[in-house]
């Protein structure tokens, strides 16, 4: 059986097709719906296994990254996405939409714990686009990242990916509860600095998820290292780490729910 | 009451806008403000309590982690002191798409009250600074006053005012004026019309016994402008020419005369050339608003760059922001989904002394800095990835800079339509009409001044990529449920340009009160020609409109109907019922008067460079660090070169990934199988210089050797021609023109590369304020687009292992003119890189050696020869290289150093694996082809000459850093 999965486009998504196209690959059914379209009726997220808030620059992020998708997500489907994860289906946010659930209090979670953490300007100040090495945390609850040890490379192609969580007590319990799934590495395996942190992330945070390790989102975008086609390296032989190893992971996990 | 809330960085980590200012204040050499703050403000108008505004701060504007907010009446004192202070804010009605936004979602979340809203900023200095300073740090990097106002101390906010709703239509006693009343009227209302263009328009309104309205003479001057008509490339020229490189014609083709009469030269050479070629895969050129040709049963591509020149001088990043949205548009109005973004830019000197920058004129650096920002901003924001193109410098672009936008799409075969019927509504779709760009297409005519800047303020806009984000997605779901019969842009000219367009064989009436406002005020004329961004229009059979209805509903697009097509042939344009305008067809688009221009092309002769010798490695290591040749990671990463998940090959490749590829492969989410696109660039003005003749040659040839290097099949290769160039009435630019235009013809037959769209910016001449006319260089860009049949077989051109042979494909002769080493020894030379049309025989076999995985790292060779390629794919692969020259200056009986630096067309260098080598050398038997060295795994390049003697020792790590503009 192949899940369904919701795609939420919002005016401004971009990377909702290639996100589609990833889920396809990875043995899911996706289908791309406009906020609009789902506001018509909200409860139709109960008919999908998964819903994904892809990257993009939803209203074109005037007033912050992400901050008006999470007002949408709060003011419009905060029932019915709280229903969503509270059965324990996963939700995945890709770069806006990690910026969105994020600022909308669902990363890290609960959201009546208030605004935890944010994603800020890069430490650059500039836009970058390039590709990053991620490490998958072993002891995390993550249901996208179960299972995977081998570290995923993918691209990052954005101005506000900086994650700075609220306070010190914050990071302490993020990384005591596993809630960092994926951190920022260098390509040989140690620490990241810059280019390989891209944005001066705290801690190199890359992606964090609830507690119950069924919402995940991240910067990177494991959407566009599907093939191995797309990774820059591959005239010079190099394979792996493909980012579908996440949609597949999470795809599974929806199935077997 | 009008609030202002103002949003400050709490955070304890750094404030990376903060810092990046101080950097280029520090540039300016203002070394007394020591830190700066940046703040955020939004100015609120309405009928708001203190506590509503709270909630809206906290719910949108700060971030609570990072940023904290204080609200204050607008126009009162802050905490800062207001003598450390700059304030900047738009203009009213310039585009504002964050108070647009915070509005809309004010009053979604219930705020009702909240009447209008305005953005700006504030920066608050540290340090010994006075008035003085803080002018100067406002109008250097803070505010353009083309589009913003700022203050020292603190602002008032910038409503748009409320004005009357205007039906002021006037009508111009045109038929009694003299021809010097013409004249100034012409330069009055800023139409830009030759004496000849007024006087034919002055019989047709004699004929008609009435006087035009401004709404017709503006939608006249419009489809007039060079802009729109480009008259100099289908005039009548005679022409004349002395010298230069002669003619490279296809046998059956008889021999040009030095003197000749050229029937348009879009007719007689670009066009003639595609017709004569007849690729079956060219699906539309020159018809559409960009060229489509065949990817494979299903899909269609299409391609078109345009340029956005004077915009761009003025107000640099609302310039290319707009520049980027257009050409977009062009391909949406192609009926496809555009799936990647080119840019070429040139620019003055980046260290330019302030002295030496002319007067109204922006410095370089700002000019570059704003232009890479538009473009970051708004390819990133439509989700298409920036993947190619091209910088250089030089002083002739300082007060003209060049920005060539360009865009590639992709649609289903056959789905395009392009013929409205009568009785289709005329349906106007996206962004709603203002001030914004009147003129635009008169303007794009006129040579910029000193005080351009002052004059034409309302030709420049800021894009908002998002309204064309959702337009875009609006009318490709229309498109593919058959909704409309024709569909259109609003480029230059706006609605007159559009609906007149479309409607140029069926008619089509057009009522001007129906058209969304940003403001109201607004007259007749204004409505119809402003050139407000992110519009289309599109021709829909009645029955389909409330679907089409329903669509744009479903993604936030504004719709309106503003007239009908008719079957009569006329223009009639309405306000409020009443006619405002009403002409013939024909007459609208034919009735310019033809005449004959003058050309004239004699060669020049310029200094030769001296042939140094000895150790080249600093003169090596100086053309690395050139700014046209050194790494532009720092701009390419700006753009998001992923989004869509197509990019094969990437712009930088390389074991650090910072090689600069030569073309870049896309194989589009949507197609099945592994056929993929590869795009490339050929631009060599400094040829240009010497002759434009060679220059064309030279372009092509590149543009050609970028895709074939990558594994594009170069006899599947479309290009685009887009030429920046003077004044055409003057005799030598037209001269010029021409010569350069023949070359594009006599190449493309060479080559089998048909043309399939092209563009034209003519005029880009500065006249400084002691009345000197000064032309850009003669700018010919050359897009090339190609089918790579597998693009698992793609290649880069890092070197990938020691040990490896490296062999140069094509014959080197001693033409150093033009050349990065001529102009590096201060003098330009005259041996300009010839024609060669056996380039293609050389570009099909290391083709077919590509698609037999012979070739490890393949490399074309352009500025600085030889010897940057071989850098380049050295720093690329960060591998050592040991070359020995002989063979070449053995066989070629060359000097080495100009074996190293010669800039000939149609040249490889090609990495092969040993066990290869004999396969490669068989299949490219019968084609110039030198094996010349080794990769090695020492870590150096190294290059010998006849005896044996060092002329280039280095090690990889010091190319990396003078690449990367280290010493």
């Amino acid at each position: 059986m192949r899940p369904p999965v919701l795609i939420l486009h919002a005016t401004g998504t971009n990377r909702d097709r290639e996100t589609a196209w990833a889920v396809e690959q990875a043995g899911g059914t996706p289908t791309i719906l406009h906020v609009n379209e789902l506001r018509e009726r909200p409860a139709r997220l109960h008919e999908f296994a998964m819903f994904i808030l892809p990257g993009g620059f939803s209203y074109g992020d005037a007033l912050g990254a992400g901050r008006l998708l999470a007002s949408d997500l709060r003011w419009l489907f905060q029932e019915e996405l709280a229903r969503f994860i509270e059965a324990g289906r996963p939700v995945l946010g890709i770069c806006n939409g990690f910026q969105a659930l994020v600022k909308s209090g669902w990363l890290p979670g609960p959201p009546e714990d208030g605004i935890q953490a944010t994603l800020t300007r890069n430490a650059s100040n500039r836009f970058e686009c390039r590709w990053v090495w991620l490490q998958p945390n072993p002891e995390s609850p993550c249901v996208f990242t179960r299972g995977l040890e081998e570290p995923i490379t993918c691209p990052v192609a954005h101005g506000e990916g900086r994650f700075v969580p609220r306070d010190e007590a914050t990071l302490a319990r993020l990384q005591a509860r596993g809630q960092i799934a994926l951190t920022y590495i260098a390509p040989s395996g140690g620490p990241a600095v810059y280019p390989w942190n891209p944005n001066g992330s705290v801690a190199d945070v890359a992606g964090i998820c609830n507690a119950r390790g069924n919402v995940l989102g991240l910067m990177p975008h494991p959407e566009d290292h599907v093939l191995l086609w797309q990774r820059p390296d591959w005239t010079r032989g190099a394979r792996g780490g493909l980012g579908l190893a996440l949609f597949v992971q999470g795809i599974r996990y929806a199935a077997d729910l | 009451m009008d609030y202002c809330v103002e949003v400050f960085w709490k955070a304890d980590l750094p404030d990376g806008r903060a810092s990046d200012l101080l950097a280029q204040i520090a540039q300016l050499g203002l070394d007394g403000i020591t830190g700066i703050r940046v703040c955020s403000l939004f100015f609120l108008r309405g009928d708001l309590s203190v506590s509503e505004v709270e909630e809206l701060a906290q719910a949108l504007l700060a971030d609570p982690v990072v940023e904290g907010y204080r609200i204050r009446p607008a126009g009162a004192s802050g905490e800062d002191d207001p003598a450390l202070v700059v304030e900047v804010g738009y203009h009213p009605g310039v585009t504002d798409a964050v108070a647009e936004n915070l509005l809309r979602r004010a009053r979604l979340l219930g705020l009702q009250a909240l009447e209008a809203a305005a953005t700006g900023s504030r920066y608050t200095f540290e340090g010994r600074v006075g008035p003085d300073e803080l002018h100067t740090v406002a109008r250097q990097l803070l505010a353009n006053e083309v589009i913003q106002h700022y203050t020292l101390g603190h602002l008032r906010p910038a409503f748009v005012p409320y004005a009357r709703p205007s039906d002021e239509v006037a009508t111009i006693p045109l038929r009694n004026a003299s021809d010097a009343e013409l004249a100034r009227l012409s330069v009055e209302r800023v139409l830009f019309l030759s004496l000849p263009e007024m006087q034919a328009i002055r019989m047709y309104f004699v004929r008609l016994g009435r006087d035009p309205t401004d709404v017709e003479l503006e939608t006249l001057a419009q489809t007039w402008s060079e802009h729109c008509q480009h008259k100099t490339f289908k005039t009548t020229i005679r022409y004349r020419s002395r010298g230069g490189v002669p003619r490279v014609l296809p046998a059956d083709l008889p021999p040009a005369p030095p003197e000749e009469r050229i029937d348009g030269l879009l007719r007689s050479y670009i066009r003639a050339a595609t017709e004569r070629l007849a690729r079956p895969w060219v699906r539309s050129a020159f018809v559409d608003n960009a060229g489509i040709i065949a990817f494979d049963e299903k899909w269609e591509v299409s391609f078109k760059v345009e340029t956005h020149n004077h915009p761009s001088a003025l107000e640099p990043f609302g310039g290319a922001n707009t520049g980027i949205g257009g050409v977009i548009r062009d391909i949406i109005g192609v009926s496809a989904r555009p799936i990647a973004a080119t840019d070429v830019l040139c620019f003055g000197p980046p260290d330019l002394p302030a002295s030496e920058v002319p007067a109204g004129t922006l410095h370089p650096r700002r000019i570059a800095r704003g232009v890479i920002a538009g473009i970051e901003d708004y390819g990133n924001k439509m989700g298409i990835p920036t993947v190619s193109g091209a910088i250089l410098y030089d002083p002739g672009y300082t007060a003209n800079p060049l920005v060539y936008c360009g865009c590639l799409g992709i649609a289903p075969a056959g789905r395009h339509r392009r013929s409205p019927r009568p009785g289709d509504l005329c349906v106007a779709l996206g962004g709603r009409t203002g001030r914004d760009g009147l003129h635009g297409a008169t303007f794009s005519s006129a040579e910029l001044t000193h005080e351009t800047g002052q004059t034409v303020g309302s030709v420049v806009q800021i894009g908002d990529p998002i309204t064309e984000k959702a337009l875009l997605e609006a009318v490709l779901r229309a498109r593919d449920e058959g909704l409309y019969s024709a569909i259109t842009d609003c480029g230059a000219g706006g609605f007159a340009s559009a609906a007149g367009e479309m409607g140029r064989e069926v008619g089509v009436e057009v009522e001007l009160g129906d058209v969304p406002l940003k403001y109201p005020g607004l007259r007749p004329w204004e409505i119809w020609l402003s050139e407000a961004q992110e519009r289309m229009v599109l021709a829909v059979p009645p029955e389909h409109l409330a679907r089409l209805a329903e669509i744009c509903r479903a993604f936030d697009v504004e719709w309106t109907v503003i007239g009908r097509f008719t079957g009569d042939r006329r223009l009639r344009v309405r306000y409020r019922g009443a006619l405002v305008a009403d002409l013939d067809m024909d007459f609208l688009h034919d009735g310019w008067p033809r005449r004959t221009m003058e050309a004239e092309w004699i060669a020049p002769t310029f200094p030769e460079p001296d042939v140094v010798t000895g150790d080249l490695t600093p003169l090596l290591l100086a053309m690395l660090s050139h700014p046209d040749v050194a790494s532009k990671e720092d701009v390419i990463r700006r753009y998001d070169h992923e989004v869509q998940g197509a990019t094969v090959i990437k712009p930088l490749v390389g074991s650090a990934a910072d090689g600069p590829s030569d073309g870049v492969v896309l194989r589009p989410l949507e197609v099945e199988g592994w056929q993929g696109l590869a795009l490339g660039v050929g631009i060599c003005p400094h040829y240009g210089r010497i002759d434009p003749y060679a220059m064309a040659w030279a372009a092509i040839d590149e543009a050609l050797r970028n895709v074939t290097a990558v594994g594009a099949d170069p006899e599947r290769v479309a290009l685009l021609d887009n030429f920046c160039w003077g004044n055409p009435s003057l005799p030598d630019r037209l001269g010029a023109l021409v010569r350069a235009v023949q070359g594009c013809h006599d190449a493309a037959l060479a080559y089998g590369a048909p043309f399939i769209s092209g563009k034209d910016s003519l005029n880009n001449e500065y006249v400084d304020p002691e009345g000197q006319k000064r032309s850009i260089p003669p700018t010919l860009l050359i897009s090339s687009l190609g089918i790579v049949p597998d693009i698992r077989d793609a290649v880069t051109m890092d070197l990938k292992a020691p040990g490896n042979f490296i062999y140069l494909l094509g014959e080197t002769y001693p033409e150093l003119g033009g050349s990065l080493y001529a102009r590096l020894q201060g003098a330009l030379g005259n041996r300009v890189p010839l024609p060669r049309p056996g380039s293609l025989t050389t570009m099909r076999t290391l083709h077919r050696a590509i698609r037999a995985r012979l070739v490890r790292a393949c490399h074309d060779l352009s500025e600085g020869g030889l010897g940057v390629a071989a850098a380049e794919m050295a720093l690329a692969g960060r591998l050592g290289m040991e070359l020995d020259l002989l063979p070449l200056l053995v066989r070629r009986d060359l000097p080495a150093t100009i074996a190293l630096f010669s800039e000939s067309s149609g040249r490889f260098l090609v990495e092969v694996a040993p066990e290869a080598a004999a396969r490669f050398e068989a299949e490219m038997a019968g084609c110039p082809c030198y094996r010349l060295g080794k990769t090695a795994a020492h870590g150096r390049l190294r290059i010998s000459g006849r005896e044996g003697e060092a002329l280039v020792d280095v090690a990889v790590s010091d190319l990396v850093r003078a690449w990367h503009g280290g010493a």
